[in-house]
């Protein structure tokens, strides 16, 4: 692929990218989010149709218009969430949407199941139901559907990050045996090591341009994480190993010991002080996200102690941390913080109202009091405080969120990215926020995508990997060249 | 007070449906409003629209409970009723002496079994996330046996001056009495609206539940609490219905009101797919409903041929109100300005819809 360009209305989400895939190569396509890996590939499967720029398969130059094109010139992809049918079995699934003719010989299909999933080691059945597979086996059959159906290019996105670690060599394997038939293998995902552990090339996208492709062999984690996130590495001081004890100034507000969620965060301690400001950093997907959220039981807790305030504490409902003085920001606005189709005065109270009560409703005259006075105190811009929120800016959507919480009065508050996709005035107006709310002795776990953001901020930044706590930096060490140092190498 | 704007705008399109309706009533015979006094008590098109209306639209409250918190609707509604009501009827003639106290204590029976089935409803809604369709089939189609099974036989009778006095009229009183429990139940329903915060919780966690939750309601309890409480609305249908009949027949009782009460959320303006909701709007809608079929009966159609048109007026009323034509109807206007509109005001309409920038956010997200 050569000058792919791609735009969406406003917004250029590839410009002049290149990707070239060899044969029987595994090939990483990294970026942070919105780099525009997404966008590559459904352009690459015919999901998208490019804008200018040339498509080369085996030196012909092709033009897809449709991902039914893209299946005919033997482009195979398997998604992150599995695309097959739970309930049917095995061998409809590898043939499910294929057959040209009303019948099917259901005895060839089976065998002929039977044999691919043989040659290729997968362990299963031809007549079992897919739902009754693992994860791992459904996502090899998905990939197995897309080999028998003759894909010389094999796209993989995200394929393992629902997998455990076994499931995640069973899969590899797999990825060796069609690489060693001369399948090309397009690989994307965020775990660093397994970046390493297969890929023979990377090629690194950052914010819809082209930044590079490498051998694999020939790049240090390190640089790889600077390119992704683009920036330079010219002073690297030396890497700090984690301490097991942080500095002990002042009681902490919230400990936890051995936590974890069913979200998938390895077991983790954690501990913040009264008016301290921290932050989790990592590479998207690294934990950071579904850390926070098992400190406020989002997710399901599936272990841990908890103490507040040095008091033993149980926290297994959201409602729960809530009364213990604990507030949440969601890094998903839409999806988890905002009820769109409520007023933002309703949008505001909802929290502390839900913990004064269901039987002891705000009058509408309090109500909108609390909206006035966090709408000026924030500075939201909104019409009304009847207004549905869904019809305000991000920015001012993210500012009632925020108002939500501070209206709460909490000891602790939990932001995750409350700057992503908001202006820069309104971004310095959270940090600005952030800071004054430590100085009245509120402690905050602060979020961000931007390094510079959480070192202005934070005060100690814990940093993960692969859903691991790697490192905790404090002091001298609060530099983005440490910092990407210990996201790089720090998992050993 | 955007509320009440928003709340008036929900609430326009029953109205003037009931109005279109009044109006047609009144071409045929001007006589519509008149009232004579029967016994000592009212009657009329308007009484009578009231009195029939009554159980549809306590129905209908519930329904739209339901309905805000669920996403879904609860269609064994009548079925539900003819079991409380044969549960009231068999409490009612086996104590023994029937007085105001034993109908009251047969009342509370029967809305026990109400919240019981609302419980058994909300229980496969909320805690195993049945769609609410499916999961009130079930009661839908054995409910009617088990009236039957409870009532021991076919149609129990009621022969008495009391239950008869509650499904008519009582004597000095000048209001029948089944538009009066209507109210009474009205203005509970709303004390409680107004007390709690039902109506706070159900559009929150009927527009987003992930969100609501992680603001500390209970999804699970709020839509079980909903179910519970259209639990007691078709205790109290039940109840309306069994002491207007005089006898309890558990084939015909509120046969078919489920959809009519899921109906008259939708023309109250209230989205089938949850959230924020108007229970004045469904109220109406439950009245449009009531004077729709008498108006159809006033016109002299055909009672077997009633059905087919009221689908026909439904139709009309679904996609007058469905969003694709408001928002074909949004852009006709927009169309009708410009073109009327001087040529300065196109030249930067043109120029906005040439310009490649847009408020930011909204393709970023796609990428």
């Amino acid at each position: 692929m050569q000058g792919i360009c791609k735009s969406f209305p406003g917004v250029r989400a590839l410009h002049d990218v290149r990707f070239t895939l060899r044969r029987g190569e595994v090939h990483a396509l990294m970026g942070e989010n919105g780099a525009g890996k997404s966008t590559l590939i459904k352009v690459m499967t015919g999901v998208y149709e490019k804008d200018s720029g040339q498509i080369v398969i085996d030196g012909k130059a092709i033009h897809f218009r449709s991902p039914q094109d893209a299946q005919d010139f033997g482009v195979g992809t398997v998604y992150q969430e599995i695309t097959l049918c739970p309930n049917l079995t095995v061998a409809e699934n590898m043939f499910i949407g294929r057959g040209r003719y009303a019948f099917v010989d259901w005895k060839q299909m089976k065998e002929k199941t039977a044999e691919l999933l043989a040659s290729l080691g997968i362990p299963a059945r031809p007549t079992q139901a897919l739902s009754s597979c693992s994860l791992a086996v459904q996502q090899m059959i998905a990939i197995a559907r897309a080999v028998d159906m003759d894909c010389k290019i094999l796209i993989l996105d995200e394929p393992t990050s629902s997998l455990d670690e076994d499931e995640v060599q069973k899969l590899f394997s797999l990825m060796r045996e069609l690489k060693s038939r001369g399948v090309g293998i397009v690989f994307v995902t965020h775990f660093l090591d397994q970046v390493y552990e297969i890929s023979d090339r990377i090629t690194v996208l950052r914010n819809g341009e082209f930044i590079g492709d490498y051998e694999a062999a020939s790049l240090p984690q390190v640089e790889l994480v600077a390119k992704m996130m683009g920036k330079a590495l010219d002073d690297v001081s030396q890497m700090k190993k984690r301490e097991p004890s942080a500095r002990d100034s002042g009681e902490p507000v919230f400990e936890a010991k051995g936590l974890s969620s069913a979200a998938g965060v390895k077991p983790f301690d954690f501990a913040i002080r009264k008016g301290e400001v921290n932050g989790f950093t990592g590479l998207l997907g690294s934990g950071r996200s579904e850390s926070v959220r098992a400190i406020f039981a989002a997710d399901k807790v599936t272990g841990g102690d908890i103490r507040v305030n040095g008091k033993k504490a149980r926290i297994g409902e959201p409602i729960h941390a809530m009364k213990l003085g604990i507030g949440y920001l969601p890094e998903d606005r839409k999806g988890d913080g905002i009820i769109a189709d409520l007023s933002v005065r309703d949008n505001i109270i909802l929290a502390l109202q839900v913990m004064k009560g269901f039987f002891r409703p705000f009058s509408r005259k309090q109500a909108e009091a609390f909206a006035d006075e966090y709408i000026e105190r924030l500075n939201i811009k909104t019409a009304s405080t009847g207004t549905p929120i869904r019809s305000l800016s991000g920015g001012n959507q993210q500012k009632v969120i925020l108002a939500r919480w501070l209206l709460t009065h909490p000891e602790y508050l939990i932001l995750d990215e409350p700057t992503r996709g908001i202006d820069v005035g309104t971004k310095v107006e959270i940090q600005k926020l952030v800071l004054k709310l430590a100085e009245e002795g509120v402690s905050v776990t602060f979020i961000s995508s931007e390094i510079e953001e959480m070192l202005r901020t934070c005060s100690r930044l814990i940093v993960m990997k692969d859903r691991a706590i790697v490192g905790e930096l404090s002091g001298e060490d609060l530099t983005e060249g440490v910092v990407m140092h210990v996201i790089a190498g720090g998992g050993d | 007070m955007a509320k009440t704007r928003a709340h008036g705008f929900q609430v326009l399109l029953p109205l003037s449906v009931l109005a279109i309706l009044v109006l047609i009533n009144l071409i045929k015979g001007a006589d519509y409003f008149s009232i004579s006094i029967i016994n000592g008590a009212l009657y009329g098109n308007i009484p009578n629209i009231l009195f029939g209306a009554s159980e549809l639209v306590i129905l209908a409250m519930g329904m739209t409970l339901v309905t805000s918190s669920s996403g879904g609707q609860d269609i064994s509604v009548g079925v539900a009723a003819a079991i409380t009501s044969s549960v009231f009827v068999r409490v009612l003639l086996t104590g023994g002496g029937i007085t105001w106290t034993t109908i009251l204590a047969a009342f509370l029976v029967s809305c026990a079994v109400g919240i019981l089935i609302g419980a058994f409803n909300g229980a496969l809604v909320a805690v195993f996330n049945v769609q609410p369709m499916v999961a009130t089939l079930i009661l839908f189609t054995a409910g009617r046996s088990i009236a039957f099974l409870v009532d021991g036989r076919l149609s129990p009778i009621l022969a008495n001056d009391l239950t008869s006095q509650i499904g008519s009229v009582i004597p000095g009183v000048p209001i029948q009495t089944p538009i009066i429990l209507t109210v009474v139940f009205i203005i509970l329903f709303a004390v409680l609206l107004k007390t709690t915060n039902l109506k706070l919780y159900a559009e929150s966690v009927g527009i987003n539940a992930k969100a609501a939750r992680l603001n500390g309601l209970s999804p699970v309890r709020i839509k079980f609490l909903t179910y519970m409480l259209l639990g007691v609305c078709t205790a109290v249908a039940g109840f309306i219905a069994v002491t207007k009949a005089g006898r309890h027949d558990s084939v015909n009782l509120l046969k078919f009101v489920e959809m009519d009460a899921i109906l008259a959320v939708a023309i109250g303006g209230n989205a089938l797919g949850g959230g924020k909701f108007s229970i004045t709007g469904s109220i109406i809608g439950a009245y449009t409903i009531e004077v729709l079929n008498r108006t159809l009966l006033r016109l002299e159609v055909n009672p077997e041929a009633i059905k087919a048109f009221k689908a026909v007026f439904i139709i009309i009323l679904m996609v007058v109100s469905s969003p694709v034509l408001r928002a074909y109807v949004a852009k006709a206007r927009i169309r009708l300005q410009a073109r009327s509109g001087s040529a300065a005001a196109m030249q930067t309409a043109a120029a906005g819809a040439a310009s490649p920038s847009r408020p930011d956010g909204s393709g970023k997200e796609e990428a």
